[in-house]
């Protein structure tokens, strides 16, 4: 029983690092992006890349592999995103543009994994010796994970709480008519938001590729929980996004070790569905 | 162009559509079959999503249901009945889905068919593995290509007819002032819920029927073939290029995005879907009211 809440513990810490991640794109930029999965799931082969060609280990390729989301998410808000904001009229409108736009580039991105590392199951093997922790047994590799969650979700909240910077992206959240009132750059903010959610699910790509395996159309089920998580939690909510994370986290391990291992994404729907009908503004949401 | 004569004029091309496979190749069938399917499929999406701007992502999870329930029941009842049950199973899981998100922010609606069919997909394979214990099961009904393109075609006659009829009545209307302002409509004395749950659920429907009518084409039916994401995508492209507002939008777009796959899919197997994704991002961008409406625009600036 233990060992199934410390594991779930391990894949919620995950799923709190990827949402914080798509809340800031949706709550900040406004941009929801139904490519965020596979952004994870492209971040997963290339720390599989590093790792297996130069033996690069994951801990050092999240140096490299952070700033490459961030600069390529950046690019990507700037040539595709860009015209879309200023096109739009009203926020409903950026939804719908930036919904089909992104389920464009979902195919985009799919596309090329499959054609460099085609459709089977990939997976490396790091850390994968057993360490005991109050008594349950669970896999070095998993542990490392969560320490990472914890740490870069950690100083994400730091930022964002703590931080001039980061009340300026709060800000912007809140009110973004009124942010330019108080001399906030909301260009910047944005696609810094954007970015930052790029360089989170890159992050969350190479823990997660430490200890699942993974393949090239598995985005989907990776947007579609991260997308959960942050509607559980209340859009633009940190801290919803965490603890949604957690429980999602817990309720899928929970459900796979007792009920059946196919019926996690049954389980995600049914968490999603009550959420819907009892409480549809999220945990933590204001409206 | 007058009612009646517009009608005139379809029904004349649908005779001729009909004679069709007696005079041109099985190939040539096929490619007619394939494509009246996305035209259906495309104008039911858009009868929907087009007017409310709903985007549904969950064309595929009706499709495949349409299609499976076929291959499930096949060979215990009269086809008829098949076709009635997969329909009525169709309509189910619409109003389940339209019941628990409609009656709130468009994005929930997004965000629940974005997962819809993966969700279909994997149910459906859990249970064949654990209770029913047979994965694959096969499509022996004794039709040929041209059987099916004729009750495609048939469905895809009926589709466009409720398309025209829902555009010239109060529903129609309704669904406009809804895409248009959802609070505004309600203060109208619209029962906004009731109105998309009910164009959900006939659009659902019919892209049930879809898949089911298209089923007997695979003989060999396994969740992972009939659940193919690209068939949420094509659907989407084809409806977006058209214009999803406007009666013929769909069946515009679908027809010669249709043929360019079928030439992409061959010459270009592998990168299919990295050239269909781009191909949608520059609809996005420079057609975002699809092909008709830029063609109307044109043509006003030049008078």
């Amino acid at each position: 029983m233990f060992e199934h809440i410390v594991n779930g513990l391990v894949l919620g810490g995950l799923y709190a690092l990827v949402a914080m991640g798509l809340t800031l794109q949706y709550g900040i930029a406004r941009i929801m992006n139904l490519s965020f999965g596979d952004t994870i799931i492209a971040a997963c082969f290339l720390t599989f890349v590093l790792f297996s060609g130069v033996a690069l280990s994951p801990i050092l390729a999240l140096f490299i592999l952070a700033p490459v989301g961030y600069v390529t998410s950046l690019v990507i808000y700037r040539v595709i995103m860009k015209p879309l904001v200023d096109r739009a009229p009203n926020d409903g409108a950026l939804e719908v543009d930036s919904i089909l736009v992104t389920f464009g580039l979902l195919f985009v991105i799919q596309g090329i994994l499959l054609v460099i590392f085609g459709g089977g199951y990939t997976s490396y093997s790091y850390l994968n010796t057993p360490v005991s922790v109050f008594g349950a047994v669970v896999a070095g590799n998993r542990l490392t994970a969560l320490v990472l969650a914890l740490v870069i979700g950690g100083a994400m909240i730091w930022l964002l709480y703590r931080t001039r910077w980061g009340m300026t992206l709060r800000a912007v959240a809140l009110a973004p008519d009124s942010a330019p009132l108080f001399g906030i750059d909301l260009d910047r903010a944005t696609r810094t938001a954007f970015a930052i959610g790029g360089a989170m699910a890159a992050t969350g790509g190479v823990v997660v590729s430490m200890f699942q395996t993974f393949t090239a159309t598995a985005g989907v089920v990776f947007t579609m929980k991260a997308l959960i998580v942050v509607i559980l939690g209340g859009k633009g909510s940190v801290v919803g996004a965490i603890v949604a994370g957690l429980l999602l986290g817990l309720v899928e391990t929970l459900v796979a070790a007792y009920i059946d291992p196919g019926l996690t994404l049954a389980a995600v729907y049914a968490v999603f569905l009550v959420i819907l009908l009892v409480r549809p503004s999220g945990l933590f949401g204001s409206t | 162009m007058r009612t009646p004569i517009a009608f005139g004029l379809a029904a004349l091309v649908l005779a001729a559509l009909a004679a069709a496979p007696f005079l041109v190749s099985d190939y040539w069938t096929g490619v007619l079959l394939g494509m009246t399917g996305y035209v259906t499929l495309a104008t039911a999406w858009a009868l929907f999503s087009g007017p409310t701007r709903y985007v549904s992502l969950a064309t595929v999870a009706f499709f495949g249901i349409g299609a499976y329930t076929v291959a499930v029941l096949n060979e215990s009842m009269a086809y008829p009945l098949v076709l009635l049950s997969a329909g009525g199973i169709g309509l189910l899981v619409a109003l389940l889905v339209g019941l628990s998100t409609l009656r709130l922010a468009g994005v929930y609606f997004v965000i629940f068919t974005f997962g819809l069919a993966e969700l279909v997909r994997q149910s459906v394979t859990w249970f064949e593995v654990n209770i029913t214990q047979t994965m694959g099961r096969y499509v022996f009904l004794p039709f040929e290509g041209r059987h099916i393109y004729w009750q495609l075609l048939a469905l895809a006659a009926v589709t466009l007819l409720i398309s025209w009829g829902i555009g010239r009545s109060r529903i129609g209307l309704a669904l406009k002032a809804i895409g248009d302002d959802e609070t505004v409509a309600a203060h109208s004395g619209i029962n906004v819920t009731r109105t998309k749950l009910l164009l959900f659920v006939i659009s659902a429907t019919i892209i049930t029927l879809v898949g089911a009518i298209q089923a007997p084409r695979w003989t060999y039916i396994e969740p992972s073939i009939v659940f193919n994401p690209t068939v949420s995508f094509l659907t989407l492209i084809m409806a977006l290029l058209g214009g999803p507002m406007r009666l013929w939008g769909p069946l515009v777009g679908a027809v010669p995005l249709f043929l360019l796959f079928e030439w992409l899919s061959v010459r270009f197997p592998d990168h299919f879907s990295i050239i269909l994704g781009l191909l949608f991002i520059l609809i996005v961008f420079a057609m975002p009211n699809g092909v008709l409406a830029k063609i109307e625009d044109v043509r006003r600036r030049s008078a």
